[in-house]
This record gives C-alpha cells, sequence and structure tokens, in this order.
C-alpha cells in the first residue's frame, strides 16, 4: 500500500510542484483550447498564446518564489 | 523530419539520464551496503514490473485519435516541463538547495546501515532499489511516452533512454560510486526547455494548430523558450543579489 502511494504520489509530483504554476498551467490551455474551438481564427492562434502564456506564467511563478 | 527524430532521441537520453542517474545512487547503495543480490534482484523485478507496465498501458495508445494524444501528452508535457525549469532556475539562483547524489547515498547507506541487524535486512534492501528503479522508471516511461508517441517516433525515445541507461551504467562501472559530478542541474535545466517546447507544440498540434514551417517550428518554440528562460533567469539571479544585499 505504502508502494502505491509512493507511486501515485511520483506520478503526481512529476506535474506538480508549485500548485499555482500547474493550475494556472491548465487554466491557459483551457483557454486556448476555448480560443480554438469558438473563435473564427486561425488555431495557430492558440499556439503562440500557449507559447507566451508558458514563458510568463514561468517568470511569475520564479520571481514570486525568488521575492519569498 | 530529421530534426524531430534528433530532438526526440535527445530529449529521451538527457531526461533519462538524469532519472537513471538518482535510481543508480540508489542501487549503488544497497550493492555496496548489502551485496549484489537485493540490489540486482529489486532493479530486475523493477524492470520487469515496467515492461509489463508498457506492454499493457503501450497499445492502448494507439486505439485514441492522434489529435487526442497530442493534445493530452502536449498538456502534461508543458506541465512537466515548467515544473523542470522552475526548478533548475531555482536551484541555479540559490533559492532552493542543488540535488546531490553523494547526499542521497550517504542517507541510504545510512538507512540500510540502521537495518544491518533486521533480519529483513536484505528484504528492505531489495525493495529500496526495487523502489527506486520502479519510481524513476515510471518516469522515464512518461518521457519517452510523451516525446515519441505523437509522432509515431516511441522507438526513437525508447532507444534515447536505453542509451542513457547504458551510458550511467558504465560510468557507474567504472567510477563505482554516486555520479555527484552529473551536472544535474544544467541537464535539468536544458530537458526543461525541450519537454516544455515539446508541449507547447503538440498541444498547439492538437487544437489544429498549422504551425509555420511543420515540424521546424518545434526550433523556433525551442529558441524562444531559450532566450526567455536565460531572461527569467537573470532577472531572478540579480533580484536575490538585491534581496540579500537589503
Amino acid at each position: 500500500m505504502k508502494l502505491l502511494r509512493a507511486i501515485v504520489d511520483e506520478v503526481l509530483g512529476m506535474f506538480i510542484d508549485d500548485g499555482a504554476l500547474a493550475a494556472f498551467s491548465v487554466v491557459l490551455i483551457a483557454i486556448a483550447t476555448a480560443i480554438a474551438l469558438l473563435l473564427p481564427i486561425p488555431a495557430l492562434w492558440s499556439g503562440l498564446l500557449l507559447l507566451i502564456g508558458c514563458v510568463v506564467l514561468l517568470a511569475w511563478s520564479v520571481l514570486r518564489a525568488v521575492r519569498r | 523530419m530529421t530534426a524531430t527524430i534528433l530532438s526526440t532521441v535527445t530529449a529521451a537520453f538527457l531526461a533519462s539520464f538524469v532519472e537513471v542517474v538518482e535510481a543508480f545512487t540508489i542501487v549503488l547503495a544497497v550493492g555496496l551496503t548489502r551485496g549484489w543480490r537485493p540490489a540486482f534482484l529489486g532493479t530486475g523485478l523493477a524492470l520487469l514490473l515496467l515492461v509489463a507496465l508498457v506492454l499493457v498501458f503501450g497499445p492502448l495508445l494507439t486505439l485514441i485519435p492522434i489529435h487526442w494524444v497530442q493534445f493530452v501528452v502536449g498538456t502534461l508535457l508543458i506541465l512537466f516541463g515548467l515544473r523542470w525549469l522552475r526548478k533548475a532556475i531555482l536551484r541555479a539562483v540559490g533559492v532552493i538547495g542543488l540535488h546531490d547524489e553523494a547526499k542521497a547515498f550517504a542517507m541510504e547507506t545510512e538507512e540500510l546501515q540502521r537495518h544491518a541487524a533486521d533480519q529483513r535486512a536484505d528484504f528492505i534492501a531489495g525493495l529500496a532499489a526495487f523502489k527506486a528503479v520502479l519510481l524513476e522508471g515510471v518516469e522515464v516511461i512518461f518521457i519517452v511516452v510523451a516525446v515519441g508517441a505523437t509522432r509515431g517516433l516511441t522507438l526513437y525515445a525508447g532507444l534515447g533512454a536505453l542509451a542513457a541507461f547504458v551510458a550511467v551504467l558504465v560510468i557507474g562501472l567504472v567510477v563505482h560510486r554516486p555520479l555527484s559530478r552529473v551536472p544535474e542541474n544544467a541537464l535539468k535545466f536544458v530537458v526543461g526547455l525541450m519537454l516544455t517546447s515539446f508541449g507547447i507544440f503538440w498541444t498547439g498540434e492538437g487544437l489544429g494548430a498549422q504551425w509555420p514551417g511543420a515540424d521546424l517550428a518545434l526550433i523556433g518554440i525551442f529558441a524562444v523558450m531559450v532566450v526567455a528562460s536565460a531572461a527569467i533567469l537573470a532577472t531572478a539571479r540579480s533580484l536575490r543579489i538585491k534581496e540579500a544585499a537589503a
């Protein structure tokens, strides 16, 4: 049971370290998905949003941790 | 296509190298403290279980439409890559401590020595090796599947991971001590950049984006991530110096 718990923790830990970063990343992907599905613009804009969004989120998460 | 294969193999190799080094440290501690039988038994059983996992879950991926695979794998790669990138930058500026293989080795050895008089000492040692290989192996499998599955390059990604396994094994056999001189943080930084770039690319494709230059866009995304991450690292470093001086 302990081993199973350790595996689950390890798998979750692969994706979530700073909970806020993970949560906002999911929100970013959800927004990009909504834009691709709902707006009459090329899906490339969603891809570009992902690229810029990831950079912004990374900067925010790192600088927030440094200021703490 | 060559650029994609090359980036897939490189990402799988580097990411797996980091994970295998961590598992190797524990297996080495077990081998040197309790003998090689429990170390090899634990390692072998974990590898068998990992192979079984791949054989069971691997074929399921082929049943899912490719756009879904790209989107889900891309999303997971963004989460995984950003996490590694963040950690590598924070370690580089000294906000969190560097991962120390020598320290991990010493801690595991101490733990095993504490159980030396225990009747189940060999079982505990074998279990430690099993757990280390299994947990790090799960990450390796994810990386191989994630960087390989969306373009049918799982075999190439697997070869990259296998090369990392062999490289660590050979270096480990030669030096016979924890691989503490491996620049793990620099590797994590590069792998974080690569996996985040893959994640953005695949998620975009999953959403139907036609990237300019097709697969070559991956290089452009990677370049943007490199420049941006270097700028974030520099800003974080100067901010840390300012805060330390204040």
